[in-house]
């Protein structure tokens, strides 16, 4: 911030040139001349993300439906009401609650266990590490066509297996009582893997000598994870399940992909696939955007205590 | 890496002392989980090769017998996802080399700098990361449809140009979504590697008198190249795998700009169900793209995950 505005300031002191002054300070500030940086990628993402949810929010409180352009004269909250006075709402509630919970449980525990596995000095664990994730870099509509043939009621690889065992064969997908379970152990296979590797993560960061002091101790390798290990993998497990849950809040993609096209799943409604088909295959945009509202809400409960804890513990 | 050897090292000693009752249960278990992540992909692999009589009598576990194989779902496959393909690249390359440089520059400009308030706007991009798609697909609806149609401003121009197509103009707005929504997560991530670097570059080049700017081009630019890799391979898969927005902004599976993941659900369906060796044909293909890049980059993919695991 140049020589040339401190002259300035000492030879003319009328309060005039002091504003000026502090203004050229502003302009010549870090915060100014850093603003292209991060301003403009602000801009792009504040009016597609902040601003498709404000417009999100407006449609929801008109009766727009069809092709009928939104009107935004007569707003109220009558949607809402609507919506959670319809039992397809409530049911997909609380599936993808259901899903929340143990698909979120699930991989947690399988993801740490597996990161435990594989940290016991496993010879070639970079390629087991890279086969178990492999799921994760497929897109959901090509694993759920795999899943809906290793499900497939007549000679899905399941079946197969369910009718060696001597059991009758089972409608994995079909059945609607089991149906959600199918999903969900589908969509553990595609994420452990990546609990896995934020687990392996957090053990890698972990000093050696915390292991020597244990042994030393006499404690059994159980005993040194259950006690010393896994109570410091808090902050992966914390940040890991954020991840899961707030996916499984969207698991739209694959749900659609397995359990069809736009009639109602069966029995794995979730309020994702809900909010789609009410709004693409009906039209009822209005009715439809305070299904996505209500899901909004249903995620910033697990972002904001989630941002809150990582703010108070200063890691942001 | 707490008690683990590197893969390399093989000395017999080891191999004696790895001889334990112990030992012999974790390898079996690591043995069973890949047989638990690798049995869907191997099902659908063989499968693709199998002609529909092998399909309904063989296991699907088991490679095609000498009659059973055909490469006939293949080309059939191939034939249907050829110009879908085109229409992800066309799509997804740009965008993720658009969100990948905003993300960047948003990261460098919140971590270089300190200024009040600079939290709250970290917040808008970090809680910008979780936010559920559904939330905005009514109005991404509107706006690309009605209030701004860019697809149908840029159709005559792409009619003209060589290469692409006038319906490629319809894949645009799906690329500038892509890029928008893409700022957040690549932002996060360049973040947390800006903040591992030394603080002492950056004063050092300012005491030199270097600009903002020309810290960024000429010290961060060049330093964050292996991140760009990891950023961009993550980002890459991200978009290229979606179909969410693909399925909101372009009309159907049966329109000549559809992506692959909109097109594939489709493949081999039919009034009699699925079949199976066709869908797992266009399945592998359609994965073709991603599974080189991990195969290639998994380290890379894996950092990319637990960075944004540690957001």
């Amino acid at each position: 911030m140049g020589t040339h505005e401190t002259t300035e300031t000492t030879t003319q002191s009328s309060e005039e040139v002091d504003w000026e002054t502090r203004l050229r300070y502003f302009l010549n500030s870090d915060f100014v001349r850093s603003s292209p940086f991060w301003g403009i990628p602000l801009f792009i993402m504040g009016v597609a993300v902040y601003g498709g949810m404000g417009f999100n929010i407006a449609i929801s409180l008109t009766d727009a439906r069809g092709l009928t352009p939104p009107d935004y004269s007569n707003l109220d909250l009558e949607m809402y009401g609507q919506v959670l006075g319809n039992e397809a709402f409530l049911t997909a509630a609380q599936n993808n609650l259901v899903l929340l919970v143990v698909f979120t449980t699930i991989c947690l525990f399988l993801g740490l266990f597996l990161a435990i596995l594989l940290d016991q000095g496993i010879r070639y664990n970079n390629t087991v590490q890279t086969i178990y994730l492999l799921p994760m870099s497929l897109s959901f509509v090509i694993t759920a066509q795999m899943w809906l043939w290793m499900f497939n009621t007549n000679n899905g690889l399941l079946n197969i297996i369910v009718t060696t065992l001597g059991f009758e064969p089972v409608q994995w997908i079909g059945n609607p009582s089991i149906a959600l379970g199918s999903v969900i152990f589908a969509l553990i296979w595609q994420f452990s893997g990546y609990t896995m590797v934020v687990y392996l993560a957090g053990l890698r960061s972990l000093p050696d000598d915390q292991f020597e002091a244990a042994r030393v101790d006499g404690a059994s390798t159980i005993k040194t994870y259950l006690r010393i290990i896994v109570p410091q993998m808090k902050e992966a497990s914390v940040s890991a399940a954020v991840v899961l849950m707030v996916f499984a809040l969207k698991a739209f993609t694959f749900l659609y992909s397995l359990t069809g096209r736009y009639r109602p799943p069966n029995g794995t409604d979730i309020l994702a696939t809900l909010m789609v088909r009410e709004a693409f295959k009906f039209g009822k945009w209005a009715y439809a955007a305070s299904i996505a509202t209500y899901l909004l809400i249903l995620a910033l409960g697990v972002i904001a205590p989630y941002l809150y804890y990582q703010y108070r513990q200063g890691s942001l | 890496m707490s008690q683990s050897t590197p893969d390399s090292t093989f000395d017999v000693a080891s191999l004696v002392e790895d001889v334990s009752l112990k030992r012999i249960g974790q390898y079996v278990l690591v043995i069973v989980f890949i047989g638990f992540f690798l049995s869907p992909l191997q099902t659908g692999l063989m499968t693709a090769f199998k002609t529909n009589e092998a399909v309904a009598r063989s296991i699907p576990l088991a490679p095609p017998s000498a009659t059973g194989f055909t490469l006939g779902n293949l080309e059939f496959a191939l034939e249907q996802l050829s110009g879908a393909f085109f229409n992800s690249l066309f799509m997804a390359i740009p965008a993720t080399i658009g969100s990948v440089l905003f993300g960047s520059m948003a990261a460098y400009g919140l971590t270089m700098v300190r200024w009040r308030g600079q939290m709250a706007v970290l917040i808008l991009f970090l809680v910008g990361i979780f936010l559920p798609y559904q939330a905005v697909l009514v109005p991404l609806a509107r706006f690309w449809n009605n209030i701004f149609p860019l697809a149908s401003m840029l159709a005559p121009t792409f009619g003209s140009l060589p290469v692409v197509q006038s319906y490629h103009a319809n894949l645009v707005p799906l690329m500038i979504t892509h890029i928008a929504y893409g700022i957040p997560i690549c932002t996060i991530l360049f973040r947390s590697y800006y903040q591992s670097l030394p603080s002492s570059l950056v004063e050092a080049a300012k005491i030199d008198g270097a600009s903002i700017s020309k810290i960024y081009r000429r010290v961060i630019l060049p330093i964050s190249k292996p991140m760009f890799g990891v950023v961009f391979i993550y980002q890459f898969t991200q978009i290229y795998n979606e179909f969410l927005f693909a399925f909101t902004l372009i009309t159907g599976s049966d329109t000549p700009e559809a992506v692959v993941t909109l097109i594939l659900p489709a493949v081999g369906a039919s009034t009699s169900g699925v079949d199976f060796g066709i869908r797992m044909s266009a399945s592998f293909l359609a994965a073709i793209p991603t599974l080189l890049i991990y195969v290639a980059f998994a380290e890379q993919f894996a950092k990319g995950l637990q960075t944004e695991g540690g957001a």
